[in-house]
């Protein structure tokens, strides 16, 4: 790491420690929008991380937002950081300018531009109610615009995923687009989609890695039959089989977050790590949570405990930007495509010639 | 808040590695072709062939790290990696030169006198010397500690009585790098009092048994040691010192392709079917599989990078062979689910045999070298608990 991408990430933990406390999580499921939170990230530049400077960003690494969005996930922010990181990259790609305010992406098949104004409609939009911009991606093929609106102007129907964050339905009803521009060769809606995956892979390694922390934690501390119950076999081997998959969704994650910041970008071989990553999350996420909320018992399945905040998180990102069902045959097909023989070259590529 | 525990860094292989793996599939297609051997999974503990070693030998390809002032190649552990990963994905027969590479060989030159080590590397690295491990016995499985193999001290040497099991190929091989007792069991400590030595198994008193697996294949032994003579100079290391070389041993073997890789060829067999008529199933299978692969191969040349660093990542390599060893078994599981049902019912052919060979070899992968119940215990260790 360089001396920025440390600062960075300091300047990130830091805030996230002081400010994205148990509270402050369940204040925001309540409706209770964290301004002092987003204030200090906003602030500090941190939703700029994938701005290039000319387009009135920070210019910092892909790796860098990487670092910051897993520990948005360890520490349950519950805010659209990510979101707005990922809007503003897509505004990027399609050269145009993004202000660092809370954005966020809507994907949907059906979302058109007619004389110029967007139409259609998105579901599931994460964070839209406290967005500021509404970055759509519309069309198919070669012929895709990015065009970005003013939530204000949009029809929002509330609905929340499994942790209780803003998923809301969003109606385009001729909305008057603030700008627009559109994606270079090679720079597709799958492209972006892929990125989200990715993100909620960062998202929960950073989620699952602190699952894991409190799981430790409370083994060591809660008492039974006249000892710390971690010091029961049965309670080690399963930690120890969460550890497994955390340190595997993390090396996974991180590959895949390495081959775009190689790319620049989503080219074919970060295209497969991500792939890889949203395919091993279901084991990962499944294994963790359940062994995460067995060892914390009935305390853990409390809402006063903090581990839903984890856990809920978790069980909703396995699905978000294609689940690993989707995403395991989709690798499947290209596995098909290289065939017996270039199946092993194909993998042993990942590491040749990328000094 | 989350604490990164675990570190897998990122290793790009150096330019030589894209030759070097084009060597070794030149190589091995070359032999495939003619009948040099043919494909097996878990080939690395069931292919004994002791002339294909020597072709490897005669390549370059056999103790490619080890300094070449004692006769290796002094090639970077990357470079290694991508010969013994090719190796394995090919299903070649490397059974016999496996433990000496891999774990022998580096003891022998940290741990063997200076006439010793001289005599015996070269000979490893030409594949011409193969070397068993010496660590089980018939009371003495994940618990090493409780080896009952002893050495007396005699004039000019020790001498030796027990019996060491389950020993990969030792009935082919030349030496067994053996943990014994040099001093009786102190229950207060008994980590103490082990020694290791190296001991000739053609030597008067060694009795070299095979024992057959479930599939009838024989590949590891009982080897019964009465009154036999170990000259003083083959003592490895300290007497005394045998525990802390095993640990350092262990940590060698745990991490490598061999966790993960064994039934990969049995994967690439069963594809040429799959490609024909793939299902969602199939699709979503091949998808699981691969990422696995991926993921695991990862972490595995991560540790490599941190070996190469001097750096000793134990916890990290307990994980590998975890989640590697795991994986095994859960690739022929998953294959099962898209293969035809009479896949096995054909009397010939090379997918037959191979998941044959795969599904009878797999229990071992979560046995051998410590098992994932012991693994996990030291991991859950690492993490605090205990």
């Amino acid at each position: 790491m360089t001396a920025l991408d440390t600062i960075i990430l300091d300047t990130a933990s830091r805030i996230f420690d002081d400010l994205s406390t148990a509270e402050t999580i369940n204040a925001a499921e309540d409706g209770v929008w964290p301004e002092a939170l987003w204030q200090a990230v906003m602030e500090s530049g941190l939703t700029l991380t994938w701005i290039p400077e000319d387009n009135g960003g920070v210019g910092a690494s892909m790796l860098d937002g990487f670092a910051v969005i897993k520990a948005a996930g360890g520490w349950a922010v519950p805010i659209p950081l990510a979101e707005t990181l990922l809007a503003g990259w897509t505004l990027a790609q399609a050269g145009l300018q993004a202000s660092g305010e809370a954005a966020t992406l809507a994907l949907g098949s059906n979302l058109t531009l007619v004389d110029g104004k967007l139409c259609g409609s998105a579901n599931a939009v994460p964070g839209a109610r406290n967005a500021r911009q509404i970055v759509a991606v519309v069309g198919v093929g070669d012929d895709v615009h990015v065009v970005q609106v003013s939530t204000v102007n949009c029809e929002l129907k509330a609905h929340t995923n499994l942790a209780g964050e803003p998923w809301d339905q969003v109606s385009f009803n001729a909305v008057d687009v603030e700008q627009t521009g559109t994606l270079p060769a090679g720079v597709g809606k799958e492209s972006i989609e892929a990125m989200g995956a990715l993100i909620r892979c960062v998202q929960a390694a950073g989620a699952l890695s602190a699952a894991l922390e409190l799981t430790i934690e409370y083994s060591k501390e809660r008492v039974q039959f006249g000892r710390p119950i971690g010091k029961f076999q049965a309670l080690q081997q399963s930690i120890a089989s969460f550890a497994g998959e955390v340190a595997i969704i993390n090396a996974a994650a991180d590959a895949a977050t390495e081959a775009v910041d190689r790319a620049g970008g989503v080219d074919h071989e970060a295209w497969v790590e991500i792939a890889t990553a949203k395919t091993l999350l279901e084991e990962a996420v499944n294994l963790g949570a359940a062994v995460a909320h067995q060892v914390h018992g009935a305390m853990g399945f409390t809402y006063e405990h903090q581990l839903h905040h984890l856990t809920r998180r978790l069980w909703s990102w396995r699905d978000e930007y294609g689940s690993d069902v989707t995403w395991s045959r989709r690798l499947g097909a290209e596995v098909l495509k290289w065939g017996p023989d270039s199946l092993w070259p194909k993998i042993a590529a990942a590491t040749d010639n990328c000094s | 808040m989350p604490i990164a525990r675990f570190r897998f860094p990122f290793v790009a292989m150096p330019p030589e590695a894209t030759q070097l793996r084009k060597d070794v599939r030149a190589f091995l297609t070359e032999e495939r072709a003619s009948g040099g051997y043919t494909p097996m999974a878990d080939c690395w503990a069931s292919g004994m062939d002791p002339q294909f070693s020597r072709k490897l030998g005669q390549r370059g390809w056999l103790g490619m790290t080890w300094d070449k002032k004692y006769g290796g190649h002094g090639r970077s552990f990357l470079e290694r990696y991508v010969v013994t990963e090719e190796l394995l994905v090919a299903g070649a027969p490397v059974m016999a030169h496996w433990v000496a590479d891999r774990q022998s060989g580096p003891q022998i030159i940290k741990n063997a006198c200076p006439e010793v080590r001289d005599a015996i590397i070269p000979r490893i690295v030409s594949g011409d010397c193969f070397c068993a491990i010496g660590m089980s016995e018939p009371n003495t499985g994940s618990d090493l500690a409780s080896v009952s193999t002893r050495a007396e001290k005699v004039d000019g040497g020790w001498q030796v009585n027990g019996t060491k099991l389950w020993s990969t190929g030792a009935h082919g091989c030349d030496y067994m790098l053996t943990l014994l007792r040099t001093s009786p069991l102190d229950t207060t400590a008994r980590h103490k009092g082990l020694s290791q030595l190296l001991i000739d198994l053609k030597a008067p008193g060694v009795d070299i048994r095979g024992i057959a697996d479930i599939g009838g294949q024989v590949h590891f032994n009982e080897t019964h040691f009465e009154d036999v003579f170990v000259p003083d100079s083959h003592v490895l290391g300290e007497i005394g010192g045998g525990w802390n070389q095993v640990v350092g041993e262990l940590a060698l073997e745990r991490s490598g392709p061999e966790r993960f890789l064994t039934n990969f060829i049995v994967l690439q067999e069963a594809m040429r079917l799959l490609v024909k008529h793939p299902s969602d199933q199939t699709r979503e299978i091949l998808g699981q599989v691969v990422a696995k692969i991926k993921a695991l191969r990862r972490m595995s040349l991560g540790i490599a990078g941190l070996l190469q660093e001097g750096s000793s990542p134990e916890m990290e390599a307990a994980q590998v062979k975890d989640l590697g060893t795991r994986f095994e078994r859960e690739l022929l599981e998953k294959l099962r689910r898209v293969l035809p049902d009479d896949v096995l019912a054909a009397s010939e052919g090379l997918l037959p045999s191979l998941l044959r060979n795969g599904i009878l070899r797999v229990p071992s992968s979560t046995l051998r070298g410590g098992t994932n119940e012991v693994l996990k215990g030291m991991i859950a260790r690492q993490l605090g608990i205990y």
